[in-house]
């Protein structure tokens, strides 16, 4: 186990350099700078910015500067929100992305594993079609697309929930709808696959032939041992929520760091960049990691050692 | 796992499973539409996609079917020329990965060992990481270089493609990963069958095992996940357009409409039109390719 969390934190610490290069280079090599603007500065100005910023010298005096500042956890000054420093805008920003990403995972895990196993249960009933019809639409739907209408119908029509913004926790109801959909929608795909494929495995005939209730069989035998791919899918699920929020904080006018990415993008803000690159980078490869510890609670087949 | 083992995929009569799903034969028929509509609609059309005039925000009537937007500009028009861009992109980029993808998981199928290795971690690693995130860095690292490298061509009147060109080929080359998977674990298992060990046998060279016995035995696994990377691709494409991040006006995808769609939606009020549109033939097109993908995958496996 131990062996196993080192090798995994040195790999996450190599993918970690790699983004942060890749990131610094492509922003940096690519024509035009942070304080390039419609109307030319004078050069003794751009200088004295440049050097205040510490993006003068060569680009590998630049980069090596820029490396072991960020490996002091001292992530710079943002260069379009003067005099503000990358880490307390991430403070600020990533809690209301948090909140929304982790209340996203939870409402899709939940409401996907319950609706998959619903129609795996009723397989081939109205259920089960109108259920598997509603999750492709789902899917196929983009949030850009579910997130106005919701506003339009719950919002603008309604008047039930706020438009957009953050002002009370009730802000965020529409948001967590929005970017969970898409992920319901797979996860309980997933589940009634995985479960319809384990109903028919012989420990479950064992189960019955000990005389447990159905329920029991269905929820403690079966569900456990269906939900493996689910675990598994949560890794790469987090992913899409991460680039997904990006979309939904856009949409509702969110302050997370979703939108500090994008601004960051237009602005050639390299340091904000790399900030927002750097925060997401750790938390995906943290929930890979998590979903692998998960895995072999639920699976006791699998040792981490292999 | 029945597809696995399937020359079912070379089976006569996949398609005539596939039609016998009602599901499958409406998607099919709406594609079929949307395609015609896309290609063949915009000539019948006196309205030109990027002609201002001074009807802004005029609601659907017999003149505009789609309303205008604010510039004035036809929505209908608008939305067949977003079409022509998001499918462009779609198919190609999914062109992209399909090259890709089926190379690098013929190789690592059929030569194993290190290579396997090498390249299943590299899809790992890749599946690990956000990868819209470096696909969006890398069109605005990438884009200028194009652009200075097409301006003195015919007068620079490719610079208003680049970013097209561009998105098409980095979504190509992160979509790649799911059909590289399923290629490899098809070939493993297609390499120990008798006709391989017996082409082997006979002296055939590798090229001609993997271009003749291997590749035709892989077509239909590839047609199914060909199916569903489609979306996928447009999805993501239009997804950065609505960022603003993919194509420039005044080119339009569906994303970038749906993006002036969803801005249109304001409390004081709104311009339903402006999204609905866009957005079912979006939802429409993305919904029975997927519908297509997994009717096949489904007839595969039978």
């Amino acid at each position: 186990m131990l062996a196993f969390l080192t090798r995994r934190l040195l790999a996450m610490a190599g993918v970690l350099f790699c983004v942060i290069s890749l990131t610094f280079f492509l922003v940096r090599l690519s024509p035009g700078g942070p304080f390039t603007r419609e109307r030319k500065i004078p050069a003794a100005i751009e200088q004295e910015l440049l050097a205040r910023y510490h993006l003068d010298g060569s680009i590998w005096q630049q980069y090596s500067e820029y490396l072991s500042d960020v490996a002091h956890g001292d992530l710079r000054l943002s260069t379009k929100y003067r005099d503000r420093s990358v880490n307390e805008l991430l403070a600020q920003s990533l809690p209301i992305s948090a909140v929304l990403g982790l209340s996203a995972l939870l409402l899709a895990t939940i409401s996907g594993v319950w609706l998959g196993s619903l129609a795996a249960v009723r397989q081939g009933t109205l259920t089960d079609t109108s259920a598997m019809i509603g999750a492709l639409a789902l899917i196929s739907v983009p949030t850009f697309v579910t997130g106005p209408l919701l506003v339009l119908v719950f919002a603008l029509w309604l008047r039930w929930l706020p438009v957009g913004g953050l002002n009370s926790p009730v802000s965020l109801i529409l948001p967590t709808i929005t970017l969970a959909a898409p992920a319901i929608a797979s996860i309980a795909r997933l589940t009634r696959t995985s479960l319809l494929e384990i109903l028919r495995a012989p420990f479950l005939r064992t189960a019955r032939a000990k005389g447990l209730s159905e329920s029991r069989i269905l929820y403690v035998h079966a569900l456990k041992t269906a939900l493996l791919p689910v675990v598994s899918y949560l890794g790469p699920l987090s992913a899409n929520l991460l680039t997904g929020s990006i979309v939904v904080e856009t949409i509702f006018n969110l302050p997370g760091t979703g939108s500090f990415f994008v601004n960051a993008i237009l602005n050639r803000d390299v340091f904000l960049l790399g900030g927002v690159v750097i925060v997401y980078c750790v938390l995906l490869v943290s929930m890979n990691l998590l979903v692998d510890i998960a895995y072999t609670w639920l699976d006791p087949r699998i040792r981490l050692e292999n | 796992m029945a597809a696995h083992f399937s020359p079912a995929a070379n089976r006569p009569g996949l398609w005539r499973r596939v039609l016998r799903r009602p599901a499958a034969l409406v998607a099919l028929v709406i594609l079929c539409a949307i395609l015609f509509s896309t290609l063949f609609l915009p000539f019948f059309l006196s309205a030109d996609p990027h002609a201002t005039s001074p009807d802004t925000f005029l609601s659907p009537n017999a003149a505009h079917p789609f309303g205008t937007d604010l510039n004035g500009r036809d929505v209908l028009a608008r939305t067949l020329q977003g079409a022509r861009i998001s499918l462009l992109v779609g198919f190609s980029g999914t062109f992209v990965s399909l090259v890709i993808g089926t190379t690098l998981g013929l190789l690592a199928g059929y030569i194993g060992g290190k290579t396997d290795a090498l390249l299943m971690r590299l899809v790992d690693i890749l599946y690990a990481i956000p990868r819209l995130i470096l696909i969006i860095l890398a069109t605005f690292a990438l884009d200028p270089f194009l652009k200075t490298w097409l301006a003195p061509i015919q007068e620079g009147r490719w610079i208003g493609y680049t970013k097209i060109a561009i998105l098409i080929l980095a979504l190509g080359c992160i979509e790649w990963l799911t059909m590289a998977r399923i290629v490899r674990g098809q070939v493993l298992s297609l390499k120990t069958q008798p006709f391989v060990q017996a082409a082997r046998a006979l002296g055939q060279s590798h090229t001609r095992i993997l271009i003749r016995h291997l590749l035709p035995n892989l077509l239909g696994i590839v047609v199914v996940y060909l199916t569903l990377t489609i979306p996928a691709v447009m999805l993501d494409e239009s997804f950065l357009s609505f960022l603003g991040l993919g194509v420039q006006a005044p080119q339009a995808s569906w994303g970038s409409l749906l993006s002036d769609g969803a801005n249109a939606i304001n409390p004081i009020r709104s311009h339903w039109w402006l999204l609905l549109f866009p957005a079912t033939a979006m939802s429409l097109t993305l919904l029975s390719l997927n519908f297509l993908g997994d009717a096949l995958r489904d007839a595969l496996a039978e």
